[in-house]
């Protein structure tokens, strides 16, 4: 406890780095796009040697900081990381300087724009390691405005109504946590993750909520799932789960690529890990309780998600329905693994594999979807900004080499075994089978419509007759290879070797099932 | 010491009287006072800070009637006293560019700021009257002269129904004299008295509404988005930001303290309301919502932000009500940041955007893309924007959250309510800030030749956000001073209720 | 009780030094003067008078006397010294503002006319028998309805003058009927008898009239409504100077006698007028009095486009207030009657010293002509905001506290009932009203433009020096109010033998 600060520090070289470009990068452009990506790979940095001081084998929460804040209401600066919060601080760290590489021209105003996306990952930083509500909340409201900006102002034709949707929506989702976690504090007077997922373990939640929040004539289990919906709608506005999700695709579509890689490589990562984070520990009752319909939410957003990318034109607007797709399946992981087993060993087991594949696919899904819209922005670049389905046809032949690289992420995105993104979702459903056979066996369909928009998405995209408008169409030059080249390289190796991964988070993920057990 | 606030404030407008100031010599001076003002609260604040109740001076004044000239601080005004220094000396810099009578405008300036510090060092009830009135004659003139639309019908409503505030507040407090034998009118001594509880049950509405009128508790608040709009931008500054908060003080301080029995039940139930705390917080959750909604309509950028201080205020009133040890901190608390926001707001619209485009209608400021050309002004107001929508990090989100975690325990509907408001608060935010900064409607842009953002301009911009910044991320500053002042023997009949 | 004659000059010594300083500034005029300036004159005559009311007010504070003589024709004792010196000081305010005065070239004549008057004053307050109080008051009543009518070449003048008489003849028609029914009833003329005379288990149909006969004919002399329709003509045809020694000196004595003759002559006959407490005597019918006048006064004078007339309602109104001392009836209510009268007086002195002023520089009184005068002449205007401040009631100045001080006085009387509450609401309400309409007269002077040519206003000196020296005062009253209410609580009480 209270060592050194690394993970403030962590937190604090974004912070640094965003109003360092601020001040001065006004002046000289280069300066700017320099000191922010140089800041961001000193994150990466960082975050490397964060993995590599922590003990994979401990699941306990490490390099634990805790100072009072304001103490008459319980706010306390309390932050750690396990496992989980580790994948996640290394996957924020890889997608950034991704993204700045992605956004490298951008002409208007680069200073703030590049500014924007550090205080954005200062908000990451923090939303993943953060463990008291107040302190977390505050990370988690910063990561907003950015993204809301990064939209508006450097964003498509729509870009209005896409912003202020996605504003909307997340001020709304934030809103009821807030209150949500304020009548927790209420009722059992403390903001603190861990003490709060101790009390509902202990069975003492549910007593603490209906004893100071007695609304006339409602039970106590009522009262408790009220709550649990108002802190549930903050985080399935984010990752987005079905019904909740309709502000994603414009605002994929209308952002810059690069700020997009942003969105979908991190940002709805962090509605999956509030999931882990503080539904699953806490609300596990709750959860109990509306398991089938959580399951069936669930299964819609994976299949109908598909199916509606099946019928887009735009690449984008493609990739962002099969972002909605690849989380659902962390959903469907995170509510199989909420079910009452018991003390049966084997369903833990299967509970332990379906979250390690749920965090797998968070960091796959989030490497893939970020390199596949670096992707899309080249391909806009090259095309003059068309991005349609049918605008291409038999670019293999004029620009192989993209093609190439594009199509290995394509087939990871697809679940290619081989590749990174297979083994993600081969655990979850290793897991959610024995858990909830039936939402499984409908998941795959979901699995096949994938597989079938991404064969056209080549098919069209790739092959086919060439169009006469991209016979002069340049490749990938050597600066591009060589930035793609990392992430095209894990994938392979985390496809190979997904032990790298795994075996930083089972010990944490084995702890979580344990306290899902009550 | 503290005292010397008022004493230097107004020997701030005796200065400015002589007849040979120039306007120039004007802004100093009364930059000079307003510094000295906050220099001196900053003193007192160093000297004892532990937020209990510190007797400045108390001399006989009128020894029959039994008034005293009694100045006391506690860790309340304290954290208000504070609040307007912040404000007065942002005000003085974002009027540096006045040009029509300069002089008298820095002397009423001055003058409404000293009688501010009165009110908030005020214990005996009657000098806590006499600087309250002597508020209203200066704020009339700064509209009425300085103003722009509707400026005289501003400034009389404004004078009128703060001085009906104050003709409620001296019915309620002559009658409390009498009853209670007429032989003080101390705040320290009056609550002891145990007034009979029929005489309460109306004194405390009176005297509550009487002060509420110039907090804004709906639906006496109509004065409130008039007069500020027509105001000058440090008169709205002032207004919105301090004045707002002397009606606010008042119903704690006195309305609250000397009858506190005033808000037990009534014994029966009249349309689901059972005491005037019921009736209050309804009222002020009302203002809260109401506020929001009809900001979100407006087609003036400054009724936009006169509306939401209505609005914010009612978090203040609701916290009031709460009538719990984290709900009046709360409400105490987003006085102080609804005091430094407000006053940046108005400040942004006032001088930044008006004075430079002479126009507030969101409609001709959606054509103009003022984002491109004046962007400190832009990047004040969506700063400002997210702190008073309570963004964590600013002081907003420390108030409201106490706020609504003392509505909870109280009343959990108007907690819902009240987080309704905030959703709708985002909305009108936003909205504004869209059009007026970053609008992209079809149109000529603003001539491009707008005066850039001044010296003076920037140093109050940065004054007000760094006062809201810290209070933000370091609450502890200005709680460690509350806390113990509501736990002050004052407030002790208050506490019967549950703490 | 009799006394010898010497014992009795000694007494009105006082009254009797200003009658010769009256006569000698008559003489000087009259013989030496005739054919020096208006100016020259007015100076002259003005030195002689102050130097006699200054006489009279030195003999008084050299030689305080206490007596009650001849069955209460004089009753004399410190706090009615403490009235007849704030006469005095209000006449030589007057006279000093009227100097610049050009309405007339009678100099002589009505500088004697404003002494008699301040004689008769002085009378009216230090008597307890009614004959003479009736005497005194139409001593008074004559001189000022001459006063009234002093500027020959103004058909206002007249016309008011005129409507002065008439409502003041019948109303010491009535007030002398009342008084006669009163003998008749008690069979005495002074009033401490006719208190006992008159005391009784049940209201005597025949006092009933004459208390009310009684309370119209006093009503009519302090412009209370509805005996108010004299005021606002009054106001604005007579002369600056009348007008302001109608509003202030006159308004004094009047209140005080008023008092006297209701608290002390019909004592047992009071009744009371709280909400839902009524029982019939003088007190409900002042309260009803009391409650027209506030409301009317303030009402009406909204509407005023000239600063005189707007200041007639205000007095009309400001009655109002003061009839909240006599029906709330408690020493402490005297006390604050007196300090709230002189203080009002004060103010209104230097209120129509500006009127006056303005009308002799700008021509004229209406609001229009007031436009921009803070730009014009900013020393004056800053003494028009004090005076038209402390009315409204605005601390830190004289008024606020008089009008507290009242309103606490009168809840005082009664402190467990808090008696007359709903008046005293009445009269906190409608002092509100007043705002609006002293700031619009403050929004012409600070807020409108001057007009394009206009020139700075040239004050005489002796004008400045007299306002700004009542505008001190009235803000060192309202900061230290201590000053003068000590000086009035010290004061032994009036004597009731």
């Amino acid at each position: 406890m209270n060592a050194f600060p690394f993970i403030s520090l962590l937190t604090a070289v974004p912070l640094i780095g965003a109003l360092g470009t601020l001040s001065f990068g006004a002046r000289n452009k280069n300066f700017a796009r320099n000191l922010a990506f140089s800041s961001s790979i000193v994150a990466l940095a960082l975050t490397l040697v964060l993995c590599y001081r922590f003990d994979s084998g401990s699941g306990e929460l490490q390099f634990q900081e805790l100072h009072s804040w304001i103490p008459a209401i319980g706010v306390e600066y309390h932050l750690g990381v396990d496992g989980l919060g580790l994948v996640m601080l290394l996957l924020s760290a890889i997608v950034v300087p991704m993204s700045i590489a992605a956004s490298w021209q951008v002409k208007e105003g680069p200073q703030l724009y590049f500014s924007l996306i550090l205080f954005l990952q200062a908000g990451l930083f923090g939303t993943f390691t953060a463990l008291n509500f107040v302190h977390w909340f505050f990370f988690w409201e910063l990561s907003l405005i950015p993204a809301f900006f990064l939209i508006r102002l450097w964003g498509g034709p729509q870009r209005a109504t896409a912003a202020t949707q996605f504003f909307v929506y997340t001020m709304v989702g934030s809103v009821a946590l807030l209150l949500a976690f304020l009548a927790i504090f209420q009722c059992t007077n403390s903001f603190d993750f861990i003490s709060l997922g101790e009390l509902a373990r202990n069975g003492q939640l549910i007593p603490a909520l209906a004893s100071k929040l007695g609304w006339h004539r409602l039970a106590a289990e009522i009262i408790a799932l009220i709550i649990f919906c108002g802190v549930f709608l903050g985080f399935a506005v984010k990752v987005p789960l079905i019904p909740f999700h309709t502000w994603l695709p414009p605002a994929y579509a209308e952002a810059q690529s690069g700020t997009t890689m942003l969105l979908t490589g991190t940002m709805s990562k962090m509605g999956v890990y509030g999931f882990l984070r503080i539904l699953l520990p806490i609300f596990c009752v709750e959860m109990r309780s509306v398991l089938t319909h959580l399951l069936w939410l669930a299964v819609a957003t994976i299949v109908l998600s598909a199916f509606a990318a099946l019928a887009q034109n735009d690449l984008k607007r493609i990739l962002a329905y099969s972002s909605i797709n690849h989380l659902g399946y962390c959903m469907l992981g995170i509510f199989a693994a909420a079910r009452f087993t018991g003390d049966s060993a084997a369903l833990a087991t299967d509970k332990v594999a379906a979250l390690d594949g749920v965090i797998l696919q968070m960091f796959n899904h989030g490497l893939t979807a970020a390199t596949l819209f670096w992707f899309v922005s080249l391909l806009e670049k090259r095309s003059g900004g068309l991005r349609g389905l049918n605008d291409f046809g038999g670019l293999r032949k004029v620009i192989p080499v993209f093609c190439g690289l594009m199509g290995i992420a394509l087939f990871s995105s697809l679940g290619l075994p081989g590749l990174n993104g297979f083994i993600g979702e081969f655990l979850i459903f290793r897991g959610v089978f024995p858990l909830a056979t039936w939402t499984a066996a409908l998941a795959v369909i979901g699995l096949l419509v994938t597989a079938i928009f991404i064969l056209t998405i080549l098919q069209r995209v790739f092959s086919g007759p060439l169009n006469e408008r991209w016979s002069t169409m340049p490749d990938l030059s050597i600066g591009e290879r060589l930035a793609l080249l990392p992430p095209i390289a894990i994938m392979f190796v985390l496809g190979l070797y997904p032990q790298l991964v795994l075996g930083v988070i089972n010990s944490t993920v084995v702890k979580m099932v344990q306290q899902v057990r009550y | 010491m503290l005292a010397w606030t008022i004493y230097i404030s107004f020997l701030g407008v005796l200065a400015l009287l002589l007849p040979k100031v120039t306007p120039r010599a004007a802004r100093i001076i009364a930059l000079l006072t307003a510094v000295g003002g906050l220099a001196t609260t900053l003193g007192g604040f160093l000297h004892r800070s532990d937020g209990t109740m510190i007797t400045i001076i108390r001399v006989p004044w009128i020894p029959s009637l039994g008034i005293e000239y009694h100045l006391a601080a506690d860790g309340i005004s304290l954290v208000l006293l504070l609040l307007t220094g912040i404000v007065a000396i942002a005000g003085v810099l974002f009027s540096w560019n006045i040009e029509y009578r300069t002089k008298e405008f820095f002397a009423f300036y001055l003058a409404l700021i000293g009688g501010v510090y009165g009110v908030f060092l005020s214990i005996d009830l009657f000098l806590l009257l006499v600087f309250y009135e002597i508020a209203i004659i200066p704020k009339y003139f700064l509209i009425a002269i300085w103003g722009s639309t509707r400026r005289e019908y501003a400034a009389m409503k404004l004078a009128l129904y703060s001085f009906v505030g104050s003709a409620l507040v001296l019915i309620g407090l002559i009658a409390a004299y009498v009853v209670a034998g007429g032989k003080t009118m101390n705040l320290f001594v009056r609550p002891r008295f145990p007034f009979p509880l029929h005489f309460q049950m109306w004194a405390f509405p009176l005297v509550f509404i009487g002060f509420g009128i110039l907090a804004g508790l709906w639906p006496f608040h109509t004065w409130a988005p008039t007069g500020h709009v027509a105001a000058p931008t440090a008169a709205s500054m002032l207004l919105a930001g301090v004045v707002m908060k002397l009606g606010a003080y008042g119903c704690l301080r006195v309305a609250m303290t000397l009858f506190p029995r005033g808000l037990d039940s009534w014994g029966f139930h009249v349309l689901g309301f059972g005491s005037w705390r019921d009736v209050f917080a309804l009222l002020a959750l009302i203002g809260i919502v109401y506020g929001a909604m009809v900001a979100l309509v407006q087609q003036d950028f400054k009724f936009v932000i006169g509306y939401s201080s209505v609005s914010h205020m009612g978090f203040v009133l609701l916290g009031l009500m709460t009538l719990s040890q984290v709900g009046l901190t709360g409400a105490v608390l987003q006085m102080f940041s609804h005091g430094i926001l407000a006053g940046l707001l108005f400040a942004v619209v006032g001088r930044m955007v008006y004075d430079r485009t002479h126009t507030r209608d969101l409609a001709m400021l959606d054509k103009m893309h003022l984002y491109k050309f004046i962007p400190f002004a832009a990047a004040t107001f969506v700063i400002a924007s997210m702190a008073s929508i309570g963004l964590p990090g600013f002081s907003g989100f420390v108030a409201e959250l106490q706020v609504l975690i003392g509505a909870w325990s109280a009343f959990p509907l108007y907690a819902i309510g009240a987080g309704f408001g905030i959703v709708i608060g985002v909305a009108y935010t936003w909205r504004a800030m869209q059009k007026a900064f970053i609008g992209e409607a079809e149109g000529t842009s603003a001539d491009h030749s707008l005066p850039p953002i001044s010296i003076p301009e920037r140093v109050g911009t940065l004054v007000l956000i760094g006062a809201s910044l810290v209070i933000g991320l370091y609450p502890q500053l200005l709680l460690k001073l509350v806390i113990p002042a509501l736990n002050s023997p004052l407030f002790s009949n208050l506490r019967k209720e549950s703490w | 009780m009799t006394v010898g004659y010497s014992e009795l000059f000694r007494l009105v010594l006082p009254e009797v030094i200003v009658v010769a300083a009256a006569l000698a500034v008559l003489t000087t005029d009259v013989l030496f003067m005739r054919n020096a300036g208006t100016r020259a004159r007015f100076a002259i005559g003005a030195v002689i008078s102050c130097i006699g009311c200054v006489g009279a007010i030195a003999w008084m504070l050299i030689a305080p006397q206490q007596a009650n003589v001849f069955d209460g024709t004089l009753a004399i004792g410190p706090q009615t010294q403490l009235i007849q010196i704030s006469l005095l000081g209000i006449a030589i305010l007057v006279i000093g503002l009227s100097i610049e005065s050009t309405f007339t070239t009678h100099v002589g004549e009505y500088l004697a006319l404003i002494l008699f008057a301040t004689t008769s004053m002085m009378f009216l307050v230090s008597t307890q028998n009614i004959l003479l109080i009736f005497i005194s008051l139409e001593m008074l009543s004559l001189s000022l309805y001459v006063l009234t009518a002093f500027s020959k070449r103004s058909t206002r003048s007249a016309e008011a003058a005129l409507k002065y008489f008439l409502f003041g003849g019948m109303s010491a028609a009535f007030t002398l009927f009342g008084l006669s029914l009163i003998y008749g009833l008690s069979n005495s003329t002074n009033l401490i008898r006719i208190a006992s005379a008159i005391r009784g288990p049940s209201l005597n149909p025949l006092l009933a009239v004459a208390i009310v006969m009684t309370v119209i004919g006093f009503g009519f002399k302090v412009a209370a409504a509805p005996f108010h329709f004299w005021a606002p003509d009054v106001y604005q045809g007579s002369p600056a100077s009348t007008a302001t020694l109608i509003a202030s000196s006159s308004k004094v004595a009047s209140f005080v006698i008023f008092y006297q003759v209701l608290v002390i002559g019909f004592a047992g006959a009071e009744g009371r007028g709280g909400w839902g407490q009524y029982i019939p005597g003088w007190v409900p019918v002042l309260a009803i009095v009391a409650a027209l006048s506030m409301v009317l006064g303030n009402l009406v004078a909204i509407m005023q486009t000239s600063v005189r007339r707007l200041l007639a309602y205000s007095a009309i109104a400001h009655a109002g207030y003061i009839l909240l001392a006599l029906i709330s009836h408690a020493q402490q209510s005297f006390d604050a009657l007196l300090y709230y009268t002189i203080t009002y007086a004060l103010t209104v002195i230097g209120a129509f010293g500006v009127v006056a002023v303005v009308e002799n520089q700008i021509g004229s009184d209406s609001l229009s002509d007031f436009a921009g005068l803070s730009r014009r002449a900013p020393a004056l205007s800053f003494c028009m905001l004090i005076f038209l401040l402390s009315l409204a009631g605005i601390p830190p100045l004289a008024g606020f506290f008089g009008k507290f001080y009242l309103f606490a006085s009168t809840l005082n009387a009664e402190p467990q009932t808090l008696g007359i509450l709903w008046l005293v609401i009445l009269a906190i309400a409608m002092s509100t009203v007043s705002l609006y309409y002293y700031l619009q007269v403050l929004k012409r002077i600070y807020i409108a433009e001057p007009p394009p040519q206009a020139a700075p206003i040239r004050t005489p000196i002796v004008s400045q020096v007299v306002i700004c020296l009542i505008a001190l005062s009235i803000m060192l009253l309202g900061c230290a109010p201590n000053i003068f209410l000590s000086w009035l609580q010290q004061a032994p009480r009036i004597a009731r033998f």
